[in-house]
């Protein structure tokens, strides 16, 4: 056999191998038998489903968008350039604690309260809890349900800041962060969905998506860090009345929310983990009806009170919707989604209404994350079916399905741990912040704004600064400018 | 030299600039404001919260004309900026004592002439 022929040979089995890896095997014990051809069926199911989980990954992580245009939509225009810097900040050290730490706690073990292995997780490490089910060492199944875990802690923390929005202080950031993706998220995760505390509640809890995991958790923070934080300047009338604080851009804030809505198809539709029975599909569907009829709610309900068609109220209600459904995609028929979801958009609306004469939440998060999440994961004690209750293998049928109500108490008994786990930690962490370094940033720059006072920039510059001294008309003279200077930038560039 | 200075409409600002246009008087600064008159407060809502506004947006209109000019500025202003309801503005006329112009460096007031331009009247 000649070099050229013995290389195309090589190079035609390694395209081969690249194409289908099952015709490879094939290759190397010919005839090819029933058992490899079914393991070859295996990697590909299983490579699909590790597509969907990614997939679903950047779709949750795009959510990060749909969060910075919310909440900068609904700040004033001194306080945007921030928001960005916010959203970066902490999405990066929450990062690094859910690989350091967070990540093991969550799913590393079958402990009931925490997971104890894949600390600084590598690959090849040994796995222990709901990671081992992508392999006892860390594989690349592994590293997938690792990334797609982590955006849901990323999201959570994202909601805990709606709150604090335009008065707390930069360097609360990085330190609740640290503790929330290494510590309180985990633990939550933990309980929720790693087979922790709430699989031992009753014949387990349901909560699919995260309706209490993740958006109970991050509202339940932002109401800790809000109670210590106090209103933003103005927000309350010398008769002790709520004032409006109108955001500066309805426009961005829409935005936000179809980002959102656009990313919970990844957030719900990816939980399934992969694509067995085309199960993703139905979850799309549940999410989607669940999201309209949020608006629906919202917009009548509002509509009813004010007698406006109020815009933030309308995207507050999409959300309101999408929370509600997160429990409830992964066990209700489509039916019961528009109910579920068109109840999450009315409740948003009085309980935004409610909050807003006391505790100053300039983006609602308290409302369509913390209400509307606790309601979405009460639903599913009452409109989850028998058939998905079996599939999933969690639970029982809710009440509509004659399944009494032990579920819905199961229900009501995560949401009441969630809450006092969460505020607990959370209150003790910002307590900390606040008596050390401070939690909100002081009159002036409040006044100021934080884009000019933490950032030293504004978002909106030609807004902020007179337009002759940002062109420079006024600047002091420079070498461009003094007569007979001989070697400028600018004479440079007109004599070449 | 008076000034005459005017808080209008928005919607009154360009058929008097067009009409003084063509009476031959072509300067005048304009300036967005805000006031309170006589006209009640708009109330505006956020997501339920309520928010009351008594200061409306107006233009402020400046002008420097000859004492004998007056009149005709202040007759066209109060010509098209009535609408009859409250929130019209209101017209200052003030004493001015000196006026340049920053081009030549002349003064006075023949610098303020009129000049009057039909084609512009009509346009």
């Amino acid at each position: 056999m000649s070099r050229s022929t013995a290389a195309k040979a090589a190079m035609l089995v390694g395209l081969t191998a690249l194409i289908a890896p099952s015709a490879a095997f094939a290759q190397e014990e010919p005839p090819p038998t029933l058992d490899s051809l079914a393991s070859g069926l295996e990697t590909v199911v299983g490579e699909g489903n590790l597509t969907w989980i990614l997939v679903g990954t950047v779709l949750v992580f795009f959510m990060q968008a749909g969060f910075a245009f919310l909440e900068i939509g609904f700040s004033r225009g001194k306080n945007v350039g921030t928001g960005i810097a916010k959203i970066l900040v902490n999405f990066s050290f929450v990062a690094i604690a859910w690989w350091a730490v967070g990540f093991a706690i969550a799913f590393g073990g079958d402990g009931t309260i925490a997971g104890d292995k894949g600390f600084l997780f590598g690959f090849g490490d040994e796995m222990g809890g709901l990671a081992a089910s992508f392999g006892d060492t860390a594989t690349g199944g592994t590293a997938a349900f690792f990334i797609f875990q982590f955006m849901f802690a990323a999201v959570s923390l994202a909601i805990v800041w709606g709150t604090t929005l335009e008065r707390i202080k930069f360097a609360a950031y990085p330190i609740f962060a640290i503790v929330f993706g290494a510590l309180i998220y985990p633990l939550i995760a933990h309980w929720g969905f790693g087979g922790g505390l709430f699989a031992e509640i009753g014949d387990g809890v349901q909560d699919f998506a995260g309706s209490s995991v993740v958006h109970l958790t991050g509202a339940t923070a932002a109401l800790a860090a809000v109670l210590l934080l106090g209103p933003r300047k103005g927000k309350y009338g010398p008769d002790g009345k709520p004032r409006a604080i109108p955001g500066h851009n309805m426009a961005l804030f829409g935005l936000g929310v179809l980002i959102l809505w656009l990313g919970w198809f990844g957030f719900n539709g990816a939980s399934t983990l992969g694509t067995a029975d085309g199960r993703f599909a139905e979850v799309f569907v549940v999410t989607n009806l669940g999201a309209a009829a949020g608006v629906i709610g919202a917009m009548i309900a509002i509509y009813m009170t004010s007698k406006t068609l109020d815009v933030g109220m309308i995207g507050n209600g999409a959300i309101a919707g999408l929370v509600g459904i997160t429990a409830p995609s992964g066990y209700v028929e489509f039916w019961a989604a528009p109910i579920i979801g068109l109840v999450a958009g009315i409740l948003v609306v009085y309980s935004v209404l409610l909050i807003d004469k006391k505790i100053d939440d300039p983006v609602g998060a308290l409302s369509a994350h913390g209400v509307a999440g606790i309601w979405g994961t009460l639903a599913c004690g009452i409109f989850t079916s028998p058939r998905l209750a079996e599939y999933v293998g969690v639970g029982n049928e809710g009440l509509v399905y004659g399944g009494g109500i032990g579920q819905l108490g199961t229900q009501a008994a995560a949401v009441a741990l969630t809450f006092a786990a969460v505020f607990a930690l959370s209150y003790a962490t910002f307590l900390a912040i606040k008596l050390t370094i401070g939690l909100r940033v002081d009159d002036d720059a409040e006044e100021a704004g934080l884009d000019i006072s933490d950032h030293g920039m504004y978002g909106y510059p030609e807004q902020f600064i007179p337009a002759p001294e940002l062109v420079g008309y006024g600047a002091a003279p420079t070498a461009a400018t003094m007569a007979g200077s001989p070697a400028t930038a600018t004479s440079k560039e007109v004599t070449a | 030299m008076k000034k005459v200075e005017a808080f209008i409409r928005h919607e009154a600002f360009e058929p008097i600039r067009l009409e003084l246009l063509g009476l031959g008087f072509p300067s005048l600064s304009i300036s967005e404001v805000k006031g309170s008159g006589r006209q009640k407060g708009i109330t505006e809502r956020y997501r339920g919260a309520e928010l009351t506004n008594y200061l409306r947006p107006k233009v402020k209109l400046e002008c420097v004309v000859a004492d004998k000019d007056v009149p005709t500025i202040v007759d066209t202003i109060l010509k098209h900026g009535r609408t009859g309801a409250v929130g019209d503005g209101k017209v200052f006329v003030l004493p001015c004592d000196e006026a340049y112009r920053v081009r030549t460096g002349e003064a006075g007031e023949e610098i303020l002439q009129a000049h009057p331009d039909p084609a512009a009247a009509s346009a």
